[in-house]
């Protein structure tokens, strides 16, 4: 069993120490938000906070994160008010949507340590997540938008 | 409580429109039946002899849900299709809930289709817009009737505002709920026709900018559910080891190491691979590596080596002597290029192009008896029912299909490989969904590929340099050859997806396509706009070279080569105003193409660079003009035009699949490269609807011109060096530079 906490929730999971976390997550807890799409940190949609860092939990195991605290998508905000997924909507951003659980997360770890990022870093920041619909630029706008109003 | 009446309707006056969509009339239902997002919505059910189409379902508390027929890939269908309803119906959009319809071709399938339920071709708008617009109109009739019924007036001094039957003499309405609620109702239904819908100038939700896609709120909190999310009590989890080389067998099996693995329960053989099934996806994933699997080695796909093949496709193409089917012909274009001044002759080709979805293929599926149900991300439904079928030994009706959001489609899932795989292994374990998740190296590596495809092409030009003959010759395996192999023999051996484009709007007195068709055992399939994606590549390139030979403007050659079409000249001439073609750039240039596929009408301009040290391409920014014919939601078809673009893009620069001797080479976005952000242009996209236009497709729209703008672009920017052959490699463009 290994303990940890997830959108604040501690939880205990009986699985082996080397299971990705994104299986963990997905799969044992059906927190399904965190999405599968490469398993070898290729493509972000995956991503999640440890400890309010941006990982990819398809890289990161299970023992990786034992008394520690993971948010997911589903944890980013209680009831989708996060600025970015507020930015997410106005802009009307997702298309097939399967990759922007990832790049949300991904981009809300970029607003908190830069919160007023320009497009250049917005694109240094996020040029890990693929979108493979291509709503690329919105993602910047969005982002952009959501500093402007956060 | 609400109450639930279920009337029908025995014929409406276009009746044979209905006959034709495969139905006989109409259903309203009054009174909240919804259950959840995955299927089992209505329990209107068909009574006597007759199946009722079933679209809208009025509750008491006024919340109006609407059935969504086609499957949700990102294309905003979801939205787009019940809006037609309600428009025609005035429901209130705020109280409309829209529900996945379940397979059921008979109620829900696409007139545009073959009846069928398959979203694809960009087909999805065309094909119910009609349909779906008089079952609104219907709808609308029946609670007028109900409420003259109520109000004691004649329908005639009723009117409606959204959610509302308005009686203006006396000053009463009664709201849709209300009606649900307290009607009675009329039998036979109402009769409509296109008389009954709205003229244009009454639409109140056709047309706006500032209706939000329904399904986004749930893409931005997780809550989305995707054929990989699904979860069902008592889950098993299957993977499948598939051969290396497609078509081979298992033909020893060494399961040892797998089967101790715990959580490991079932170790399945299948015709082409071995199934695993066990309690947890990790343990699944896991013995599959284990498995020590002797294959046999009698496949032909062992002798396809892509770039050995490509070659043998471009000497065929350029070998007139090999004749294949005629596609088209319109004048007398061999004589013409016979007879020709100047002769332009060119070899166009693209490599193998993956779908690689962001949600990999998965599937699940519970098998009770010979009974079948399926959770699966499918853009065809109805062919997915004829496929489990098969594998369990039953009838399509025995399958039912619960659609899920798809993370992706581009007609990959439209196959329905991963559901077999699905239906098999649960199968083994009746009364237990199980649910298959294919790897990212699988999903790349098992693919069905765009086709490898070679094009010759000859323009006869006259002294002027004005066209006097075209002739296309399209070398290619085929596509339907495998997937509707009843079309394409009664096509002649011509298909129709694989030449998909090369018929253009351009007046040219002589017109000849051919398609030679290639089998070399490698199953290919629909990619993003499948055949236009190069056919519109070669013609768009062939018009700017045929533009410098003749020293004219090529966006002044495609207006004159496109006279009498006001709405392609009006895109043309919109995306240069918006780009401002005449206006020089410094150390980059513009290139212009044009597409009339789909039924819409698209030009793009790609302002590029290049650093001709290392070959890298540079597409700062494109432009786009489109007229969809009718723009239903405009700011939609910009977000499509973003995703054809953009992917567009990726695709003529860097997407390549290698096959070596019937092996995938890619396995991952490692090896198979997609665009990312920082490669990714600017868009900017004008939606220039046509009024009194019919309404064309959009999903794909916005691909096809991309890559022949970006060639034309480095052509404009190096005095004439020219990319023929997708993707443009940087080895390619210094080739191309050095010659």
């Amino acid at each position: 069993m290994t303990a940890f906490t997830i959108n604040g929730r501690v939880v205990d999971v009986d699985a082996a120490q080397d299971t990705p976390l994104l299986w963990v997550i997905r799969e044992h807890l059906q927190l399904t938000g965190t999405k599968f799409g490469c398993g070898i940190a290729q493509c972000g949609a995956c991503t999640v906070h440890i400890d309010g860092a941006p990982t990819r939990s398809c890289v990161t195991w299970l023992e990786d994160v034992a008394g520690r605290e993971v948010t997911t998508i589903e944890g980013l905000s209680p009831d989708a008010s996060h600025p970015l997924q507020k930015a997410w909507i106005d802009e009307q951003v997702p298309q097939c949507g399967y990759c922007q659980s990832g790049q949300l997360m991904q981009a809300a770890a970029l607003l908190e340590s830069n919160p007023n990022p320009t497009r250049e870093q917005i694109i240094e920041h996020m040029d890990g997540n693929i979108c493979r619909c291509g709503t690329y630029v919105r993602v910047i706008s969005a982002i952009q938008r959501a500093a402007r109003e956060a | 409580m609400t109450k639930t009446v279920k009337i029908f309707s025995h014929a409406i006056s276009r009746r044979s429109f209905l006959i034709s969509v495969g139905s006989l009339g109409v259903a309203v239902a009054f009174g909240g039946l919804v259950r959840n997002a995955f299927g089992a919505t209505m329990s209107l059910v068909g009574e006597g002899d007759y199946l009722p189409n079933a679209w809208v379902t009025i509750a008491g508390d006024g919340t109006v849900t609407i059935m969504s027929p086609a499957s949700e890939m990102g294309q905003g269908i979801m939205t787009t299709l019940p809006l037609l309803i309600a428009e025609e119906m005035d429901a209130d959009w705020e109280m409309v809930r829209i529900v996945q319809a379940p397979s059921d071709a008979d109620k829900y399938g696409n007139p545009g289709f073959y009846g069928i339920q398959l979203t694809g071709g960009s087909e999805s708008t065309r094909g119910y817009y009609e349909l779906l617009r008089l079952t609104g109109a219907q709808t609308r009739k029946v609670l007028l009737s109900s409420a003259a019924n109520m109000l004691d007036v004649s329908v005639g001094e009723l009117t409606t505002e959204p959610g509302r039957v308005v009686h203006a003499r006396t000053d009463r309405s009664l709201s849709y709920g209300q009606i649900a609620t307290d009607g009675s109702l009329p039998d036979p239904l109402p009769q409509v026709t296109e008389a009954d819908l709205k003229p244009t100038d009454q639409w109140r939700y056709i047309g706006r900018r500032d209706i939000p896609r329904i399904d986004l709120p749930s893409k931005v909190d997780g809550s989305a559910v995707y054929g990989i999310d699904v979860q069902l009590p008592d889950m098993l989890y299957g993977a499948v080891l598939r051969a290396p080389v497609q078509g081979e067998q298992p033909e020893r099996i060494d399961d040892s190491e797998a089967r101790a693995l715990p959580g490991i329960t079932h170790i399945v053989p299948l015709s082409y691979g071995v199934g695993i099934i066990g309690e947890t996806v990790e343990a699944t994933r896991r013995a599959k590596d284990l498995l020590n699997v002797t294959w046999s080695t009698s496949s032909r796909v062992r002798n396809y080596t892509s770039d050995r093949l490509l070659e043998h496709y471009r000497d065929v193409g350029r070998d007139l002597s090999q004749t294949g089917v005629e596609a088209f012909s319109e004048g007398d274009a061999d004589s013409a290029i016979t007879n020709a001044a100047t002769v332009i002759e060119v070899d166009y080709m693209s490599d193998l192009v993956c779908h690689a979805t962001m949600e990999p293929m998965n599937a699940t599926a519970l098998v009770t008896g010979d009974t079948v149900e399926i959770w699966a991300p499918t853009q065809g439904p109805t062919g997915t029912q004829g496929f489990a079928a098969e594998v369990v030994g039953t009838t399509p009706d025995k399958v039912k299909v619960n659609v899920t959001l798809l993370g992706g489609g581009f007609g990959r899932k439209a196959e329905a490989d991963f559901i077999v795989d699905a239906v098999s292994l649960a199968k083994e374990v009746e009364g237990r969904p199980v649910k298959v998740i294919w790897s990212r190296e699988d999903d790349v590596r098992h693919d069905k590929f765009r086709p490898l495809e070679a094009q010759h092409i000859q323009v006869g030009l006259d002294v002027n340099g004005n066209i006097t003959g075209w002739r296309h010759r399209i070398v290619a395996d085929s596509i339907f050859a495998r997937t509707n192999a009843e079309l394409f023999a009664s096509a002649g051996g011509h298909d129709d997806v694989v030449t998909e484009g090369a018929h253009f709007n351009y007046t040219v007195p002589g017109h000849r396509i051919e398609y030679i068709r290639q089998d070399n055992g490698l199953d290919i399939g629909f990619w993003f706009a499948v055949g236009v994606g190069y056919t519109r590549f070669s013609i768009e390139c062939v018009i700017d070279e045929i533009a410098a030979a003749r020293g004219t403007d090529p966006l002044q050659l495609r207006l004159e080569l496109l006279k009498d079409q006001p709405r392609a000249r009006n895109v043309i001439e919109t995306v240069g105003q918006m780009a401002e073609w005449d206006r020089e750039r410094d150390g980059r240039a513009l290139g212009l193409a044009y597409s009339d596929a789909f039924g819409s009408h698209c030009a793009q301009i790609a302002e590029v660079s290049l650093n001709r040290e290392t070959g890298v391409i540079r597409v700062h920014k494109v432009w786009c003009a489109v007229d969809p014919g009718v723009a239903i939601q405009p700011r939609h078809i910009e977000g499509m035009m973003i995703v054809g673009i953009t992917n567009g893009t990726g695709h003529a620069l860097f997407e390549q699949i290698n096959i070596v001797n019937g092996e995938v080479q890619e396995g991952n976005f490692d090896t198979y490269r997609v665009i990312r952000m920082s490669e990714a242009p600017e868009i900017e996209v004008a939606v220039v609807p046509t009024s009194g236009s019919p309404v064309g497709g959009i999903g794909q729209a916005g691909l096809p011109p991309v890559g022949p703008a970006i060639a034309n672009a480095v052509a404009r920017l190096t005095g004439g060096v020219r990319l023929r052959h997708y993707p443009f490699l940087p080895e390619r463009v210094k080739a191309a530079l050095g010659a």
